[in-house]
């Protein structure tokens, strides 16, 4: 890793009470890095991702995203990221031209970059015909593909896709992921996590973790020779069974 | 006798068909599942045979009965997972279980050895409130819940979306035990991976049913030769091959991408020729047997 | 019937973990009666009396002196005859005239029986009637301190008049009103959550699709909130009758079942709403801008119906609070028996059957 450092965790640590959600994470993401976050359910993804994105304070260790400190600069933080779930994104009842208009707002860009980026975004999703039809009235893959692409209408350094592809199509979760790449390709670093198995081994690496730790982190290859594994499920059983 | 016959459904809130014409059958004993992206229809499907909606068109019966007339008798013997785990969440783990025995007319104790293999995961946390459980417990829970009064079908929709890989692996564990015991199942999922886990599958996709049969029959269906390849650039290989004009279809699966030739226009070589002069080297290739997945993307783009 | 416990348990303890909504619903009409009471408890100060004393014995001044040195009434003038009393009231300032009966003493001592007489200008309706209870009760304890002293316990009888208004038509009585507000939003909001709260979580399907009957989950949701809205009741008549003496003057049995019947009215509205919508937002809403609105504002609560535009009255009459609240004033203040609010009984339990039938009608026995 000779790029730039967009995420730099140094025993990264959340308490809550007594139990320890997070527990002494280190890790680097770097720069058009694709990085697979996996676990199983309450393994402590959500609230790490949540201190990534200056949402939660840590109550221990270090951490700088996008060379911002989680601790003081959360703001800026803010301004330099980009987020993404299958729950939270965009608006049913507005147009597909005025959420790009509302997000980009939201970043502070101005009308003629929001134009060009809404032209620009329906020419590449193949979606100019759709421009002025509300959210709702379109599939479900349509919508997380330009829920993606809002989330990175602010050219941010690193996008967080939180399960992005639920529940969508195979042939549409596969464009999707074409897009991840192509944003990846142009620099952004990609942090994701997902629930389909074939989907992690999409990434560059992979962290997996377990009761608040990170259990493993390689190359998806790499973990599956270490784990003698043929697929990342059975990786991810091996290691979450312990 | 089958457990489930549908004849001609079909089913429309407004101008969207949910559902198209659909016939099918399910046999006792059967592990049968209805495999299809979100809006494909299958929770309309589920609903219907549960007796919660009306059809617009076509019958269903459901262990003998009409789902429009007989509906009592059904929803007495019918064992049903909503989506989304649909539990008490201010109930703790054994209140609930107590109330869904009790609403059937059992008790917790009576059809215990049915549960026994799943509860045994939850027993640790019995005193604590659904709320409070993790996705895969909720999950098993949800199960217990739909199994306690020993029902006759087993009707589950989604019961492993947004659960993780071990739970989900744990889950199909115990539909497999069900299985045993002969309990009848019709289960909904998204995920394609689940198919090779069911007796027999049905493709749904846009209210229409794709296909229906054994995974290991289903995945012979593909007549053309299909490879697996990869290289250390794979997203400009995703672009080269999507570029190159002999090739059908492209998508990526895993660490590889499946792809295959226009029919009659096989060229291995001229491909590799191609791809060098992209630049694209490191290249690894082999000729594979397709999945469940690749079958439905076909199918789909037919 | 086991299946229909089970229902019920379960219903009550989601009512009593979710310690909140509790708080508020027990909370919530202590607050208000005293708000309102301790509202209009302040204007009862130092209100101007006279006196007409035609015994002027022993025993009448010292109910006198008890009287005014209670902190409640001024005196502003002794009158000698009955032909000054309506010269008194046009002055406009005095609220009370008390009139004592001739050998007022010697008739209580004799007879054990004496007779007042208490006149109050009601055009302000409220205020009369709290005088009046202010003086009943000063009597009353007067009463109970010389019983000691005679062998048969003495009886002080009042006769009331109401000048200007004598039926207290536009009685701005809170404590119906309270009652009113109180049950609808008890029965009619909380099942209606409930009901839908089920639909969100989706266990609604798992009920349905159960072996238990529509009829038992709806009688299974009704049954605990029938239960808070009399606790509720009780506690707003406990507190009106106990901190502001406002009595029941009539039979407390008959009010209860009056009330009874008015939260079977709200709760069938409740589950009405909840057949109508599918999330406990829509639910809330309806309920908070359909039912409460209308009651506070059209059952004769906060203004008198007699002034309202006539589209209004006529709406009005489509409220069950309007004639729950009617009925709860006759029995409450004026102490009339059933014979008398058997009309607006009738019009309440009509309304009663006709939305029971309708949500049992709406509720669905499947989704959609």
């Amino acid at each position: 890793m000779n790029m730039e450092k967009i995420i730099d965790a140094e025993n990264l640590t959340k308490k809550f009470g007594n139990f320890i959600a997070v527990n002494d994470v280190t890790f680097q993401v770097g720069q058009g890095e694709i990085f697979g976050f996996l676990g199983a359910n309450g393994a402590g993804k959500t609230t790490a991702i949540k201190m990534l994105c200056g949402l939660l304070t840590p109550t221990g260790g270090k951490a700088t995203v996008a060379g911002f400190d989680v601790f003081k600069e959360t703001e800026k933080i803010k301004n330099n990221i980009g987020y993404m779930s299958q729950r939270f994104s965009l608006y049913e009842d507005l147009t597909v031209a005025e959420n790009l208009e509302f997000y980009g707002g939201v970043y502070g860009l101005r009308k003629n970059i929001i134009k060009d980026k809404t032209d620009y975004f329906l020419k590449l999703l193949n979606m100019e015909e759709e421009r002025n039809k509300l959210l709702k009235s379109l599939p479900l893959g349509w919508k997380q593909k330009l829920a993606f692409l809002t989330a990175i209408i602010h050219e941010p350094k690193i996008v967080f896709l939180d399960e992005p592809t639920g529940g969508v199509d195979p042939v549409m979760r596969r464009q999707f992921w074409t897009l991840i790449y192509k944003a990846a390709e142009e620099g952004t670093t990609v942090f994701v996590t997902t629930h389909y198995m074939d989907e992690a081994e999409y990434c560059g690496r992979i962290s997996m973790m377990v009761d608040g730790k990170i259990a493993a982190l390689d190359t998806p290859t790499k973990l599956k020779e270490k784990f003698n594994a043929s697929t990342m499920h059975e990786v991810f059983v091996k290691i979450a069974r312990g | 006798m089958s457990i489930v016959k549908v004849n001609n459904l079909s089913k429309s809130y407004g101008k969207t068909e949910a559902l198209k014409d659909i016939s099918f059958e399910v046999k006792p004993g059967e592990l049968f599942g209805f495999i299809g992206p979100d809006g494909a229809g299958k929770t309309t499907l589920l609903r219907i045979l549960t007796s919660l909606i009306i059809p617009d068109k076509g019958t269903a019966e459901v262990l003998g009965y009409d789902v429009v007339k007989d509906y009592r008798k059904i929803r007495s013997s019918v064992g049903y997972m909503p989506g989304r785990f649909s539990l008490y969440q201010d109930l703790s783990v054994e209140e609930n279980l107590k109330f869904f025995a009790t609403i059937f007319g059992t008790t917790l104790e009576e059809n215990y050895n049915l549960i026994k293999n799943i509860y045994i995961y939850l027993e640790p946390f019995k005193k604590r409130k659904a709320g409070k459980l993790s996705g895969g417990m909720k999950q098993k829970l949800a199960l217990c819940c739909a199994l306690i009064h020993k029902p006759d079908l087993l009707i589950l929709d989604e019961p492993t979306t947004g659960v993780d890989p071990v739970s989900r692996d744990e889950f199909w564990e115990m539909l497999g035990g069900l299985k045993a015991e002969g309990i009848t199942t019709v289960v909904s999922t998204p995920y394609m991976d689940e198919a090779k886990l069911c007796d027999r599958v049905a493709l749904i996709q846009k209210g229409n049913i794709l296909d229906i049969d054994k995974p290991s029959e289903l995945i012979k269906r593909n007549y053309r030769k299909m490879y697996a390849i990869k290289s250390d650039n794979m997203y400009g290989l995703i672009k080269s091959l999507n570029e190159f004009e002999n090739i059908d279809s492209v998508n990526i699966f895993g660490e590889y991408i499946h792809f295959t030739f226009n029919e009659g226009d096989e060229n291995m070589d001229a491909l590799k020729k191609y791809l060098s002069e992209k630049g694209i080297t490191e290249i690894e290739y082999k000729e594979i047997k397709p999945d469940i997945e690749d079958i439905f993307i076909e199918l789909m783009r037919k | 019937m086991k299946r229909f416990l089970g229902f019920l348990v379960k219903e009550f303890y989601h009512i009593f973990r979710d310690y909140r909504t509790m708080v508020i619903l027990f909370g919530m009409p202590v607050i208000q009666i005293l708000l309102f009471g301790f509202a209009i408890r302040n204007e009862i100060k130092d209100t101007k009396i006279a006196i007409l004393d035609y015994s002027r014995d022993n025993v009448t001044q010292e109910i006198s002196n008890k009287i005014l040195s209670s902190g409640y009434f001024i005196l502003s003038d002794n009158l000698f005859n009955e032909k000054e009393l309506e010269e008194e009231f046009k002055k406009g300032t005095i609220k009370e005239i008390i009139i004592f009966e001739q050998n007022f003493s010697e008739n209580l001592y004799k007879t054990g029986k004496a007779n007042i007489q208490l006149i109050l200008d009601a055009s302000e309706a409220n205020l009369a009637n709290m005088v009046m209870g202010y003086t009943n009760s000063i009597l009353k304890e007067y009463q109970k301190e010389i019983s000691g002293k005679y062998s048969s316990p003495p009886s002080i009888t009042t006769e009331v008049k109401m000048r200007y208004n004598p039926e207290l038509k536009s009685v701005y009585m809170f404590v119906p009103g309270i009652m009113a507000i109180i049950l609808m939003l008890v029965s009619a909001l909380m099942t209606s959550i409930s009901i839908t709260r089920e639909k969100e979580l989706g266990t609604m399907e798992i009920l349905l699709v159960s072996p238990l009957n529509p009829l038992m989950i709806i009688i299974g949701k009704v049954i605990p909130y029938l239960i808070l809205g009399i606790i509720n009741a009780v506690i707003i008549l406990l507190i009106s009758a106990n901190v502001f003496n406002v009595p029941v003057s009539g039979s407390n049995i008959l009010l209860l079942a009056e009330t009874v019947l008015f939260v079977i009215t709200a709760l069938s509205l409740g589950i009405l709403i909840s057949t109508l919508v599918n999330d406990q937002q829509t639910a809330m809403m309806i309920s908070l801008a359909g039912l409460m609105l209308p009651t506070v504002m059209l059952s004769g609560y906060v203004f008198p119906i007699e002034n309202m535009p006539v589209v209004l009255q006529w709406l009005s009459h489509i409220l069950p609070a309007k004639w729950y609240v009617i009925i709860v004033k006759s029995i409450m203040l004026k102490g009339s028996g059933f014979g008398y609010i058997w009309k607006e009984t009738l019009i309440l339990a009509g309304m009663t059957i006709f939305l029971i039938l309708l949500s049992i009608k709406k509720f669905k026995i499947r989704l959609f």
